[in-house]
């Protein structure tokens, strides 16, 4: 701070609570909601203060689901996501740290194509190829499988630059030593350059899981079988039912239980998550 | 572009290295992307029998029909309002924290967990607020005798998913907005204090133009998170209506090729969606990047 302003303190704090409060917010009304029972919405407006039937909500979307909207349960879904979630983190990670690996390490034929290969795919989000990308996977028998789920997810442009970035930082020494005493490329890749990149990865990871938790359009069109709901899609099903009788209490119990684990991954590992964040998209 | 000063000489080894991330694009975005400009020049009959080559009537329907241009001008109005909306708040809070000391790190705690808030959460959750029978706020709003009722009034859809879209892209925001104030040299500002300037005078002409490169970067991101990851705020929220008020462009596709069927025109949708995509990069890589440097 420059100077003392004492009444500038006081609205600079006075901003910074009602921003946290204001973020915050939507998800309390949303757990409120979840600790009542089903009645407590038909009298007006919302309740604000807990109800009693938290363990309730939370145990019937747990253990059955809502059969009226075709939901499995909620731990299933859960479960999915979570797969879903690891797969495509480790999956990108995997394949772009490869792919980085060899564009930067090798001189070869054909090494700028590749490259713009690669780059090529920042410009074609899921959003924008829906329906061919659908056929590609339906023609292939994944739909309803991890694997459809997540492999039209996996390429990452993005990551395999950071990775590019990352290893032009890495003193040319390390791989002239290594290799003046006799380790192929492949030893050089494993025993020097995949421990200097472990905090890279880590923060990756944590984007990535990110990334692929809340993914909603693709297993929405890719997954018929219940068995392979993830919970954020799975949402869109309990909404249909409603339209009809909103069960409020589950739906936002359940919405709660959707938001909880990737918010726990970005407060528990803050400091990779904004160093993530900050690098992949710069 | 660059390697290593000396690199390694195999033959075979970089193809394998490269081959799974290469297969993958190849079979889901190269592949289904030139299919999609394939399918957008043909007409499929409603059977499915015969493909006929039209060459770009589709592209002319497109044009002409005025759902299309009204959902590029849906597009266009909620990508400025979320930017504008979420950049403002976020920057406020970034310029708040970055004045706090001590209590810096408590505040971004607070402040950046949305970020991993699915979007499609994110529209469940304000649409559990607005809701127009018990929603908190139509209440509120009743005192001020506004009638809340977005499923009837395509103003009021439209800032229900507005507000909904930067409430969950404010932390993003946020996040480099702090990221680029603390990167501007100290000195700079007490010298001006020193010359006397007031820190709003001082924000304005010293912090905000520093700022620009960090805000530039933030613009084209922004418009991209709009038109693409909205999707599941739209699609928890208004579904694209009242009478398509609050149709995007995504939305669009997604509505006239998954729900509609109509694969045709749906490819050439998406093939004019991926040109603007190429132009905003390109924007980026042009114009922002060559701006990053102090």
């Amino acid at each position: 701070m420059v100077e003392n302003r004492p009444f500038l303190d006081f609205m600079t704090h006075l901003v910074l609570i009602t921003g946290v409060i204001v973020v915050a917010f939507p998800v309390y009304v949303a757990f409120i909601a979840s600790t009542h029972e089903p009645d407590a919405f038909v009298r007006g407006v919302m309740p604000l203060l807990p109800g009693d039937n938290l363990i309730e909500s939370y145990s019937t979307m747990l253990k059955s689901g809502l059969d009226i909207g075709g939901t499995p349960p909620v731990w299933l879904m859960l479960g999915n996501s979570l797969v879903m979630a690891l797969i495509v983190a480790f999956g990108k990670i995997f394949i772009s740290i490869l792919s980085a690996f060899a564009i930067v390490y090798f001189r070869f034929p054909f090494r700028i194509l590749a490259f713009w290969i690669i780059f090529i795919t920042l410009m074609l989000p899921v959003e924008v190829r829906i329906i061919p990308t659908y056929e590609v996977v339906a023609n292939l028998g994944m739909l309803n499988s991890y694997a459809g789920l997540t492999l039209p997810l996996i390429a990452s442009a993005t990551a395999t630059f950071l990775f590019r970035q990352f290893f032009m930082t890495v003193p040319d020494e390390l791989m002239e030593a290594s290799r003046m005493d006799g380790a192929g490329p492949m030893k050089f890749f494993r025993d020097i350059l995949i421990p200097v990149s472990v905090t890279n990865i880590s923060a990756l990871f944590v984007i990535m899981f990110i990334y692929g938790w809340v993914q909603y359009l693709w297993p929405l069109l890719v997954t018929t079988e219940e068995g392979f709901y993830t919970i954020v899609m799975g949402i869109k099903r309990l909404m249909a039912t409603a339209d009809r009788e909103p069960a409020w209490n589950l739906i936002m119990a359940t919405v709660t239980l959707a938001m909880l684990p990737p918010v726990l991954v970005v407060l528990f590992m803050q400091r990779l998550f904004v160093k993530g964040l900050t690098e992949t998209e710069k | 572009m660059q390697t290593k000063r000396s690199t390694y000489q195999n033959r075979w080894l970089p193809y394998l290295l490269l081959a799974p991330q290469l297969i993958i694009t190849l079979v889901f975005f190269i592949w289904p992307a030139s299919q999609a400009v394939k399918s957008s020049v043909e007409r499929t009959d409603p059977f499915g029998f015969k493909t006929t080559f039209i060459g770009l009537e589709n592209y002319a329907q497109i044009l002409a029909d005025i759902t299309y241009l009204n959902a590029l001008g849906r597009t266009a109005v909620f990508s400025v309002s979320v930017t504008l909306l979420s950049m403002g708040i976020a920057l406020l809070l970034a310029v708040c924290v970055n004045r706090v000391l001590r209590t810096s790190k408590f505040y971004t705690t607070l402040l950046v967990w949305p970020y991993a808030v699915a979007p499609v959460v994110a529209g469940v959750l304000w649409w559990f607020l607005f809701n127009p029978t018990i929603g908190l706020i139509p209440h509120l709003l009743d005192w001020f005798n506004i009638n809340w009722n977005h499923r009837v009034s395509g103003t009021q859809a439209m800032i229900l998913i507005t507000i909904a879209a930067a409430w969950k892209q404010v932390s993003y925001n946020f996040l480099f907005f702090l990221a680029g104030l603390q990167s501007i040299p100290q000195p700079l500002i007490e010298a001006a204090a020193i010359d006397g300037a007031k820190p709003f005078k001082r924000f304005w002409s010293i912090v905000f133009p520093l700022l620009s490169p960090t805000t530039f970067f933030l613009i084209i991101i922004n418009i991209n998170y709009v038109m693409f990851d909205t999707f599941g705020v739209i699609d928890a929220t208004t579904k694209g209506g009242p009478n398509q008020a609050t149709m995007t462009l995504v939305y669009k596709i997604y509505n006239d090729g998954v729900v509609g069927l109509n694969i045709g025109s749906s490819s050439a949708q998406s093939v004019m969606l991926m040109g603007i995509v190429l132009l905003l990069t390109f924007i980026q890589f042009r114009f922002v990047e060559r701006r990053v440097n102090y």
